[in-house]
């Protein structure tokens, strides 16, 4: 024991058995073992093992794709905890808020979320105007750039969906104003241009009560069951959409090979 | 003197002179072809990305703000807590259009002098991401939870009074990143400036990559080497989407009515509705005589006319301004693009015909909600 050079306590944790376990390689300093590190974790490994040098200055990326997907996270945590208190009701939810504000502990969770989305909507943009700007949408990453407008689309939707859960007054004639675009659909909109020509007779298919307006409301109006469609959307259906794209978009990044660059 | 300032202000902020001299002003920044860019070398106009142009830009916006927050009214709004977020996207998009525009110079003197572009690095010479990048992703995570965290501390979200659907609030507005759509009902019905409007901007994006086929500017920041990708897209996107987002913002109070940011919100402001469509000028106003019975025979020149715009201009321009392109692009790609474009031109050229003619409606069938 005492002839060893002594070393200090995270040398050692290094070496037992149970951070070996958890972590193969060891303390990442050897060239290999930074290789190992990054191949071996499964967060890690959505990066290659090396980069081309330009790609991890900052002058380059803007870090803004990465910044996004930290910001969904972030989202994703405090809307989970804000989930805990809310409840989506005409009755509640607009209480439940002023609770969240005065009676939460640490009652910042809806701070984060809103300013949170507000900042997703913008380092979205900007990524993509990023990527145009080094026309990194070039072949072969077309379908990548497609579906990173998709994301940037459901983006907003989620941003959209969650606008009305406070249940205030700005957040009822927001979403009024947001819906009452989608009654005037060509077609699938009662008030839409073409949508009398879908009649058999005097029976009008698109009417008040079936156009697109009222499959986004579930009603004729912004009430209880708009709410909870929205609450629905925004904490599961578009979460789920959206993560599942996101898996494609960063497998696609690997597939289409790395960080776009000079050749 | 201060007054003086703050009506010139008001006046110059009206969407007749900003998006004017904004869109004027745009091409010689960000030239299209050999003319516009003789300009910009002789107006130096390349100076804003410079150093010295960064820091006057934003110095000037930065006064500009400071002025803003003594004023009582302009005060109201930029301290709006749902506001902060445009205001910084206004800093933000000069910013990383900076930081792109100056690297592209850099680079374009690079490729002109033939060498590489500054991303260049031999295939060989690769950095571990652990520790190069994972280190960068870490103080970028840190630095943004930080930045998050004092401003939902220091900001507190807005709740305004209890959902009443009996009580509509004037302005009505949209999500802020829906301003600019909304700014758009002002020149086009609902189902064009809600639906159709950005459906077309969704598919358009999406096909930007099948349409521009040049092959160079590709993994780098370039400019001379995409003249024509950068403009289109920098106008529809920092004229067409934010800057109609600004005035959605901003500059837009009760009854949608124009307000200069330093401008009192009255809800008593008058804006006479004058507006006519194109068959009342000239079925009344020209020939005199009334309104024909037949809607066809009504609105025939209005379909003559947008036919016109989407039918014949095409083959016209594929013939005289965008000869080359359209021989690399084939008939199908440059008919799409050039589908795509005129659309996105029509946004501006709704917006001069109701300035300059009140023309409400070029083509206007409200019994089938069919009106252009």
């Amino acid at each position: 024991m005492s002839d060893k050079k002594k070393s200090n306590i995270f040398q050692q944790l290094g070496k037992s058995q149970v951070w070996k376990s958890i972590i193969r390689s060891g303390i990442p300093r050897t060239r290999r073992q930074r290789m190992m590190s990054v191949l071996n974790s499964l967060f890690l490994h959505l990066h290659p093992v090396r980069l081309p040098r330009h790609a991890v200055k900052l002058r380059f990326t803007w870090c803004m794709g990465g910044l996004t997907f930290f910001l969904f996270l972030v989202l994703t945590i405090s809307g989970i905890l804000l989930m805990f208190y809310y409840r989506p009701t005409v009755e509640y939810a607009y209480t439940d808020m002023i609770d969240l504000g005065e009676q939460v502990p640490l009652g910042i969770m809806r701070e984060i979320h809103r300013w949170g989305a507000h900042a997703m909507v913008i380092t979205v943009w900007l990524h993509m105007f990023r990527v145009f700007m080094t026309g990194s949408y070039k072949p072969p990453r077309e379908f990548n750039w497609a579906v990173g407008v998709i994301l940037l689309l459901i983006t907003l939707l989620l941003s959209f969906t969650g606008y009305l859960l406070p249940w205030d007054q700005l957040a009822i004639w927001a979403i009024t104003v947001g819906a009452n675009m989608a009654r005037a659909t060509p077609f699938l909109g009662h008030e839409g241009p073409g949508a009398a020509l879908l009649a058999l007779g005097d029976i009008n298919f698109v009417h008040i009560g079936s156009d697109v307006k009222f499959a986004l409301l579930g009603g004729r109006f912004v009430g209880e069951a708009a709410l909870l469609r929205f609450y629905v959307l925004h904490c599961i259906g578009l979460p789920f959409i959206i993560m599942i794209l996101m898996a494609v978009h960063f497998w696609r990044i690997r597939k289409d090979g790395g960080i776009s660059g000079p050749t | 003197m201060m007054e003086g300032f703050k009506l010139l202000v008001n006046t110059l902020a009206h969407p007749t002179i900003m998006l004017t001299a904004g869109m004027l002003v745009f091409l010689f920044f960000f030239p299209p072809n050999d003319w516009f860019e003789k300009w910009n070398r002789r107006l130096h106009l390349n100076f804003l990305w410079t150093k010295k142009g960064f820091y006057f830009v934003i110095i000037l916006m930065v006064v500009f703000f400071l002025i803003g927050l003594t004023d009582p009214n302009f005060s109201l709004i930029i301290k709006k807590p749902d506001n902060v977020p445009i205001i910084g996207l206004i800093f933000f998009v000069f910013i990383f259009l900076w930081i792109s525009m100056s690297q592209a110079l850099k680079n374009d003197k690079l490729i002109d002098a033939g060498e590489k572009p500054e991303e260049y690095n031999d295939p060989e010479d690769k950095v571990l991401v652990w520790p190069d990048l994972v280190y960068i992703e870490f103080i970028a995570l840190i630095l943004c939870m930080s930045l998050l965290l004092i401003w939902s501390i220091g900001l507190d979200a807005p709740l305004e009074g209890p959902a009443n659907p009996a009580d509509s609030p004037n302005p009505s507005k949209a999500p802020w990143y829906f301003l600019g759509l909304q700014e758009m009902l002002v020149y086009f019905d609902p189902w064009l400036a809600g639906v159709v409007f950005p459906s077309l901007i969704l598919f358009g994006l999406m096909s930007i990559p099948f349409l521009d086929t040049n092959p160079k500017g590709g993994g780098y920041y370039s400019y001379k080497q995409r003249r024509l990708a950068i403009p289109i897209f920098l106008f529809g996107w920092m004229i067409l989407w934010v800057a109609l987002i600004v005035i959605g913002t901003f500059l837009r109070g009760p009854n949608w009515n124009f307000f200069g940011p330093f401008e009192f919100w009255d809800l008593h402001k008058l804006v006479p509705l004058t507006n006519i469509n194109l068959s009342e000028i000239i079925y009344i106003k020209w020939f005199s005589v009334g309104l024909p019975e037949n809607i066809l025979v009504r609105e025939i020149f209005g379909f003559l006319i947008v036919f016109g715009y989407f039918l014949l201009l095409p083959p016209l321009l594929a013939k005289t301004a965008f000869k080359k392109l359209h021989q690399n692009l084939g008939n199908f790609k440059f008919g799409l693009f050039i589908f795509l474009l005129l659309f996105m031109l029509s946004l501006p050229i709704k917006m001069y015909l109701r300035w300059l003619f009140n023309l409400k409606y070029l083509i206007a069938i409200p019994e089938f909600f069919f009106n252009i």
